[in-house]
């Protein structure tokens, strides 16, 4: 919806729509962050929780058992990263619904978060195995199965990254022909479809980049 | 060059031909992930009280098996909205 034009020293720099969204989408959830840490620090704890705190508690619960379950007890301390990933994306991928270019439909935005994915997998796996031992992995089972392996690892974060990008892509094209195809009876047909790629391929994407994201994490720590 | 067509025509048509192609690929994983839902339901059959557990595993899986899928989406909006032969057939400058 909106392109924001820079002019810095005679050179345009243009800023796309989906990163304008980005920002639009992380302001959103910074006011949501800080709305709910106000409203805790006035809770008293011991109360039953109510309204819009009870609905934060059980995501946060349910984050919590998926990375206990996928990361193992002692990597609890991981839930603040993938509760952070996975309300960013579900932000960005139901953003459709409200009219606005999904985020995550720019590859520039998937590649980032995989290539997050990707660091901390590579340094959790040299922190915990050693050099020498994440060096070795590489040559398991076989020696020669070197390059098949380095292959392997490249090609999670691109495979990561084009799941999200292409699901959620294919849904923005999609539904972008309906609207020009039909024009004004649109409307008729097109709920049945943001339900579809918005809501279904939206809410599922956000959990399997965020479960894939554990698995590939937490294959570095001996549970 | 074919008469009537323009080159740039022709590239263009040529490529939405690549792009229908490049989509057969769905066929793997709808078979994939067919399959897939088709064991999960059979495991649900067995063990409804593991309903959970299966339904997240049988997602996961059905998520990686559609890769393949992915790829060939990708080249095909590649293919007709990024345009790479047309842009090297201009650059040739023939």
């Amino acid at each position: 919806m909106f392109e924001i034009t820079l002019n810095l020293a005679g050179k345009e720099i243009v800023i796309p729509e989906t990163i304008v969204n980005v920002y639009i989408v992380a302001i959103i959830l910074i006011i949501f962050a800080v709305v709910v840490n106000r409203k805790i620090k006035k809770t008293n704890p011991n109360d039953i929780p109510s309204g819009l705190l009870n609905v934060v508690e059980v995501a946060v619960e349910l984050v919590q058992t998926l990375v206990k379950q996928n990361m193992g007890e002692k990597q609890i301390w991981f839930t603040p990263y993938i509760f952070t990933l996975a309300s960013f994306l579900l932000v960005s991928n139901l953003f459709g619904l409200l009219g606005f270019t999904p985020p995550t439909s720019d590859y520039n935005v998937t590649l980032s978060l995989a290539l997050i994915t990707f660091t901390l997998t590579q340094f959790y796996g040299i922190k915990n195995n050693g050099i020498g031992g994440y060096l070795k992995g590489f040559f398991d089972p076989l020696p020669f199965l070197l390059p098949l392996n380095i292959l392997g690892e490249l090609a999670n974060p691109i495979s990561l990254s084009f799941r999200l990008f292409g699901n959620i892509l294919s849904g923005v094209i999609i539904m972008s022909l309906i609207y020009n195809a039909l024009g004004l009876i649109s409307p008729l047909i097109t709920p049945v479809l943001h339900a579809y790629f918005d809501v279904f391929a939206g809410i599922l994407q956000t959990f399997i980049f965020s479960m894939l994201t554990m698995i590939f994490i937490g294959g570095n720590f001996d549970n | 060059m074919l008469q009537g067509i323009t080159s740039e025509a022709f590239i263009l048509g040529c490529s939405a031909i690549g792009a229908g192609l490049a989509m057969i690929a769905g066929i793997g994983p709808g078979i994939g992930q067919g399959n897939a839902a088709g064991q999960g339901a059979a495991a649900v059959g067995r063990q409804p009280e593991a309903q959970a557990e299966i339904t997240r595993t049988m997602l996961l899986g059905q998520a990686v098996a559609e890769t393949t899928g992915i790829y060939g989406l990708v080249i095909a909006i590649i293919l007709l909205f990024v345009r790479p032969l047309l842009t090297a057939y201009l650059e040739l400058g023939l």
